[in-house]
């Protein structure tokens, strides 16, 4: 804004008092949520740094230094194997998921009749309480009354135990063809393996909306010229759909990394972390409200969050180069 | 920015043309959508029919025990007996899953409304008005957002307990950390930089303040992000699970969530019968509320498709 020199002195300082006022009234309105977030999530992150370093039940004991890093990260130390079963379920789940979410938004993209009500139901898993499906799902998975059991002996197959299965899933394909593996070769155990089986269940949904909201975004002329050019639908595809749906592709698999590296909920109703389903979060879980071990329980808190931002990181480099903005 | 507001007018203009001319849909699609759609739908079935079910025809696996293919008759008796068997509050002589739905509805309602609240006074001071420290604030709200639950959970929990603040078994420490969030002031202003700003120019000169004009102009137009918002909070509370069960102890301060997976740990856990006849009524009210406000949440989530 300029002020040229015949404006009176009463404008430039009543100009003032507006910006003034202006400002004050934004850091009123802000003022709630920016002291809300101060108290309970900028705050907790700088105590949780203090607790981590000390020896902590209900208040401190003593101060341990680095003493709860250094724990967590020696070589027989329960976060490797912890962080070793996050990454196997984030590195299990998210293709699958991604997967099947894609192919389902490009089908239901089509000229398809009933649209609304697929989205509606396949959407409907995801806004549902994670704790109930979970609890659904767990019965489902029973070796007994379960479902899913019953339907494998309806085929003829053998039953298996699911959620209660510590055994590799290569180790069961394999000794189910009479072949012995060598145990670093056992794969995910098969818990983890319905772990994941369930969550597809849950955010499929979810993920094929976000797609369908990018394909809605490529300009149909695309397709058009491509057509008349004489492209086949699988060219379509690579040509079109893929590198145009890049930036929303990028964003799914984003928030469905984190989103598995931070699982929590219904592995915890499913298995508590048992048979090779500890993830990192479930660890820091049961350290602190089992063993009430603040201090440990932080710095393993800590850890995982450093390893969450680095894959973020990876994430944004590696997308740098591939995406098309 | 520029595509932003393209894309909206070159999709009006060209849809129709490339689907018509798409062949005729193959009905293979058809039978995968189908295939997936009562995928999802099958484990909501199974709880609803063995809700209803007597133990015996559970563990004989009978998947329809009634007529005309068996002779058990449905056990709508299953829902008082889990309630009962979930006991009774102390403090009013009710039920306690009773409470339990009023601590959640509770919670469930501050949450909501203080979100919503304190989302729309941000997002306009973001959206529309000029101060000092704008930016860093903005990265502040921004840095809350990326920041992992998991980091803060524990040192939260610790800030409960009888040395600091001393609300563990309280409804403050219930609803504390949800209170305000980020996502809803990133909605929220989204909606509100859509709007041009001459109608802001045109509201001064018939003399309404920035308030008013948040009141009677702003929100209104933005009813559709607002009502996302809510809805959105409303399921996130109605089944959050961790955060509850770490800050009460006591059964009559706990949610539905946390009382279901108690219920597992002890008669629910035999009793498959009885544990879906809870989780039925844990899962009704969101599927109910979702059933008719779905359109919301799709394209909600579409358009801002944050938070997993």
């Amino acid at each position: 804004m300029t002020v040229t020199t015949s404006e009176s002195g009463s404008v430039r300082h009543r100009l003032r008092v507006r910006a003034v006022r202006e400002a004050l009234l934004a850091y009123g309105l802000l003022s709630p949520a920016l002291l809300l977030f101060l108290a309970f999530t900028v705050f907790p992150i700088v105590f949780g740094l203090y607790i981590s370093l000390h020896n902590w039940r209900l208040g401190p004991r003593e101060f341990l230094g680095l003493g709860n890093y250094v724990r967590a990260l020696a070589p027989d130390s329960e976060f490797w194997p912890s962080l070793g079963a996050t990454l196997t379920y984030s590195l299990l789940a998210v293709p699958i998921q991604i997967t099947i979410a894609l192919i389902l938004a490009y089908l239901l993209f089509q000229k398809i009749r009933g649209k609304a009500l697929f989205r509606v139901v396949m959407f409907l898993p995801w806004v549902t309480s994670t704790v109930a499906t979970a609890a659904i799902w767990a019965r489902l998975y029973s070796p007994d009354i379960g479902l899913i059991n019953s339907l494998l002996r309806n085929l003829g197959l053998a039953p298996l135990r699911w959620l209660l299965e510590d055994k590799g899933l290569f180790t069961l394909i394999a000794g189910g063809l009479g072949v012995t593996l060598p145990d670093w070769f056992r794969g995910p155990s098969l818990a983890m393996v319905a772990v994941v089986i369930y969550t597809t269940w849950v955010f499929v949904g979810y993920n094929m909306t976000l797609f369908l909201a990018g394909l809605g975004n490529i300009p149909g002329e695309m397709y058009e010229a491509a057509k008349i050019d004489g492209a086949n639908g699988w060219q379509l595809f690579r040509r079109i759909t893929w590198p145009l749906l890049s930036p929303t592709t990028f964003f799914v698999v984003l928030i469905t990394v984190i989103g598995t590296l931070k699982a929590f909920n219904h592995i915890w109703v499913m298995t508590q972390g048992n048979n090779g389903t500890q993830t990192a979060s479930i660890l820091i879980y049961r350290q602190f409200y089992e063993f009430q071990r603040a201090g440990y329980a932080s710095a393993l808190a800590f850890l995982l969050s450093a390893v969450i931002l680095m894959v973020t990181v990876l994430q944004n480099r590696v997308a740098a180069e591939r995406v098309n903005y | 920015m520029a595509d932003v507001t393209a894309a909206p007018l070159s999709r009006a203009g060209v849809r129709r043309a490339p689907r018509q001319s798409l062949n005729r849909v193959n009905p293979v699609i058809y039978l995968v959508l189908i295939v997936v759609g009562v995928a999802s739908l099958i484990p909501f079935l199974w709880m609803l029919l063995t809700s209803v079910k007597d133990y015996g025809d559970v563990v004989s696996l009978n998947v329809w025990p009634w007529p005309p293919l068996g002779n058990s008759m449905p056990r709508f008796d299953n829902f008082a007996e889990a309630i009962r068997l979930i006991g009774v509050d102390r403090d009013t002589g009710l039920p306690l899953f009773f409470r339990h739905v009023l601590n959640t509805a509770t919670v469930t309602a501050i949450v909501v409304a203080s979100s919503v609240i304190t989302s729309v006074l941000a997002a306009y001071a973001f959206a529309q008005l000029q101060f000092p420290a704008k930016n860093a604030l903005f990265i502040l709200v921004l840095a809350t957002f990326i920041i992992p639950e998991e980091l803060i959970l524990v040192p939260r929990a610790v800030m409960m307990n009888k040395n600091y603040l001393n609300w563990y078994n309280t409804l403050p420490a219930m609803v504390a950390p949800f209170l305000a969030n980020a996502f809803g002031i990133f909605l929220i202003r989204q909606f509100f930089l859509q709007i041009p700003r001459d109608l802001y120019d045109a509201a001064r000169i018939d003399g309404a303040g920035h308030m008013r004009y948040l009141t009677f102009v702003m929100v209104p137009l933005a009813r559709p992000a607002i009502l996302t918002l809510a809805l959105l909070e409303f399921i996130w509370t109605w089944n959050e699970f961790r955060w509850i069960q770490l800050v009460t102890s006591s059964s009559n301060m706990r949610t539905v969530s946390v009382g279901l997976v108690g219920f597992l740990q002890t008669d629910g856990g035999s009793q498959t019968q009885l544990a879906m006849a809870v989780a039925v009524m844990v899962v009704l009210p969101v599927v109910i509320l979702y059933f008719f406000t779905q359109r919301y949440f799709t394209e909600g989530i579409a358009t801002t498709g944050l938070k997993g």
